[in-house]
């Protein structure tokens, strides 16, 4: 038997920018590489080694299709922690000797800024550039930061707090003019929005399985091979994935990864329509209903399944307390358990006050109109709850 | 997409990799339906993190983690012995075992190298003096992967502590073969994935001895105690959990394949007299067998082998597809001839009498071929 928390039986599950549920298709994709017998992909001298092999090819042609890239330039890895360590530590790890500084942004993911921490402790000189208030990044500054003396740029293509896009093109223009290499944590894009790593000039591309529908524990890093991009590992020994990352793979998870991307290729557009309108009337019905709504990042360059929204004067743990039925989040998962306020939302210039007032709403594939609509009803009805108890206490409101 | 199956498909090749287990599937697949992200605050989020600390006590329960001991999942036996090798803070000399698996001998490039003795266990006269000049950490593995030999790690452990190193094991090759139990052993450091025992792939554990000076390889978002960032893969730490629970409650009917691995080297010897067992000699997991065939490549074996059905390996898997001579047999002293005609055959928990016959059948097969095409 399996163990786990009571989730309410009419819970709905608006966070979609932390972690998806793996969709069944995947499962499904997935189940002949659990259930059969095959063997290590390593082993390829027997017939079962062999199928999980090219079990293991054909996904990574399915993952190269959704960006523009060559299947060989797929490194599978455990995940896109994994992936931003990899190609941030290993790519300048490479180059430090040459040059040694990297240019990031205030929002990006943690696990992208302890990288580059910890490789500002191994005596690399970094700059962290602020964002707009819309969470936009100023490109004329990007460019002044970078010399011939930059190694990487490293800029997410989607935030997983606000949800906004970056230029990415114009980036990659601007990194590959100074001889710079451009690395974007696409953990948030793939699958969401159009992605192509010679339009956009990416040469390292971090991917996640469980944002888009894949298991937990699977991701990728797109590695360009002309011209070639040259990392030192984080791990070695069977020297599987062109040396870049040993360690026996695991087919089933790989799989799913690939049918997750073809999926998400065939699915995107007409998701992204669906998604969007899910989003504009769920915004509607907070907006007719209540006042002072704020939406926070850019309205029109992010994804459509995000929203972060305020309410003034509403705590957002308050918030969440009054709805458990409601799986919401402030800031990113990694952090939601911290009492500070989120540092992506302070990046954008709010104030502690209507940053500690943000929700995190996630819409995903399985998110059906009747559930944002009753989760509208939900939320309207707690925030005016909240309001007129003059904030009382989050624990005395869910009790 | 269509899988042809090549069933009936005899697989003798469980130290690469292990069937997952029919009650762990069932969970596992329940798990990836739901939303959940261990970090979460909301029920969601909750429910995983409750699957993920439940898998965790099931872990650190067979390994006999020692109390405030911590058990930390990663991605692989690969990944795990790195952070364990390559993450502890020490200053000093390392030492390792001539028959560590690749990850290992990989993690450590510089480290000094313990000897083995002609049956493949590491040679504690070696280690007592290696360990007078000096070492901050020791390396040896459990149950050797190829041979199957049992390391003498009680022993190893009170010697390297007497010189005041650190001891990790890779206990990959012997959980749910034979008893572990890192408290009793004394252990620092022990590494244990879960597709040799029944588990998913793509998971494995470190675990630890309270206070190690431990540096995490992937930062980011302070999971699993800020030793290794990363949304934990949930589903497949489940799978772990129920797995090794099961394979460790099965340790005595394990124990039979003993019997079906001798009487198929007797067989096997009985076929070709100049057969060589590696390893005979020593106290091994059940399941494993380790012999050569004298003057017929360990390749050609096992695709000859492959043809009739069954699958095994030449010497360890992990060498990306290529075939190099054995650095355990090697390590053994045996002549790099006789080491290139090895075969690893490794049984599982389902392996079946008639399934060893066939391999019995394909075996002297070939070796009645390559008779005749010598003769």
């Amino acid at each position: 038997m399996i163990n786990g928390a009571r989730v309410p039986p009419d819970a709905i599950y608006l966070d979609y920018q932390a972690t998806t549920p793996t969709d069944p298709r995947v499962v499904d994709a997935m189940m002949p590489y659990l259930v059969q017998r095959f063997g290590n992909p390593h082993s390829t001298s027997h017939a079962f080694g062999q199928e999980a092999a090219d079990a293991v090819e054909r996904a990574r042609e399915q993952v190269a299709a959704l960006i523009g890239a060559e299947a060989r330039e797929i490194v599978f890895t455990s995940g896109a922690t994994e992936s931003n360590n990899l190609a941030i530590k290993g790519a300048v790890r490479f180059l430090k000797s040459r040059r040694s500084k990297l240019v990031t942004v205030a929002t990006e993911h943690k696990c992208v800024l302890e990288s580059c921490r910890t490789l500002v402790a191994e005596g690399c000189e970094l700059t962290v550039l602020p964002v707009d208030r819309d969470g936009r990044l100023d490109l004329d500054r990007l460019a002044a930061a970078i010399d011939d003396r930059t190694a990487l740029v490293s800029v997410m293509a989607v935030n997983n707090e606000i949800g906004v896009i970056q230029d990415l093109a114009a980036i990659g223009a601007i990194a590959r003019a100074a001889g710079a290499l451009f690395h974007t944590d696409a953990a948030q894009a793939f699958g969401k929005v159009p992605l192509d790593v010679t339009a956009q000039k990416i040469d390292l591309m971090s991917i996640s399985g469980h944002k888009v529908y894949a298991p937990k524990g699977i991701g990728a890093l797109y590695v360009r091979r002309r011209p070639r991009v040259r990392l030192e590992p984080l791990f070695s020994g069977g020297g599987q994935e062109r040396g870049l990352r040993s360690g026996t793979l695991a087919p089933a998870l790989i799989v799913a990864l690939g049918a997750a991307a073809e999926i998400a290729g065939r699915e995107r557009a007409a998701e992204a329509d669906r998604l969007g309108g899910l989003a504009a009337s769920f915004l509607d019905r907070l907006t007719e209903a209540l006042e002072g709504v704020a939406v926070h990042g850019n309205r029109t360059d992010r994804i459509p399944g995000n929203l972060n929204v305020g309410f003034a004067g509403v705590s957002a743990l308050a918030l969440m307390a009054a709805l458990p039925d409601l799986a919401l989040s402030v800031g990113s998962a990694c952090t939601s358990a911290d009492v500070e306020p989120s540092y992506v939302l302070s990046a954008l210039g709010l104030d502690d006050a209507t940053a500690a007032s943000a929700v995190r709403i996630g819409f995903g594939r399985f998110t059906t109109e009747a559930e944002l609509l009753r989760a509208a009803g939900r939320m309207i009805a707690a925030v005016a709850g909240l309001r007129s108890a003059g904030l009382r206490p989050a624990l005395e409101a869910a009790t | 997409m269509t899988i042809v199956p090549v069933h009936p498909f005899v697989f003798l090749d469980h130290n690469a990799t292990t069937p997952l287990r029919p009650a762990v599937l069932s969970a596992m697949v329940d798990v990836l339906g739901e939303p959940g992200n261990p970090s979460s605050v909301h029920a969601q989020g909750r429910a995983a993190r409750r699957r993920v600390e439940t898998a965790r006590r099931q872990v650190a329960q067979a390994l006999g983690v020692p109390a405030s001991g911590e058990i930390v999942f990663t991605s692989g036996g690969t990944e795990a012995n790195h952070l364990a090798l390559r993450g502890l803070k020490i200053d000093g000399r390392v030492l390792r075992s001539a028959i560590e698996h690749d990850s290992v001998r990989a993690a450590l490039p510089d480290a000094v190298e313990i000897p083995v003795t002609v049956d493949g266990i590491v040679d504690l006269a070696a280690l007592e003096r290696l360990l007078a000049d000096g070492a901050a950490l020791v390396s040896v593995m459990a149950a050797n992967n190829e041979t199957g030999a049992l390391q003498p790690i009680a022993e190893i452990v009170r010697l390297a502590h007497a010189a005041g190193a650190l001891v990790h094991c890779d206990a990959i090759q012997i959980l749910g073969k034979a008893p572990f139990d890192m408290a009793a052993l004394g252990l620092d450091l022990a590494t244990v994935s879960a597709h040799k025992l029944g588990g998913p792939q793509g998971m494995a554990a470190l675990a630890l001895a309270p206070r190690l000076p431990l540096r995490a390889l992937t930062t980011g978002g302070g999971q699993e105690k800020g030793y290794r960032a990363g949304t934990e893969n949930v589903a497949g730490i489940v799978g772990f959990g129920l797995a090794i629970e099961a394979a460790v409650a099965e340790l005595e009917p394990y124990g039979r394949l003993a019997g079906l691995r001798d009487r198929l080297a007797a067989r096997l010897v009985g076929i070709d007299p100049a057969a060589v067992v590696f390893g005979a000699a020593a106290s091994r997991v059940a399941n494993t067998l380790c012999i050569a065939m004298p003057g017929v490549k360990a390749e050609t074996q096992v695709m000859a082998l492959d043809l009739a059905g069954i699958g095994v390996s030449a010497g360890s898997a992990c060498s990306s597809g290529k075939v190099r001579i054995s650095h355990v047999l090697t390590a053994m002293g045996i002549a790099p001839d006789l080491a290139s005609a090895a075969i690893r055959i490794s049984l599982g928990r389902d392996t079946t009498e008639g399934e060893l016959d066939r391999l019995i059948e394909a075996w002297a097969a070939l070796r009645h071929r390559t008779n005749r095409s010598a003769a």
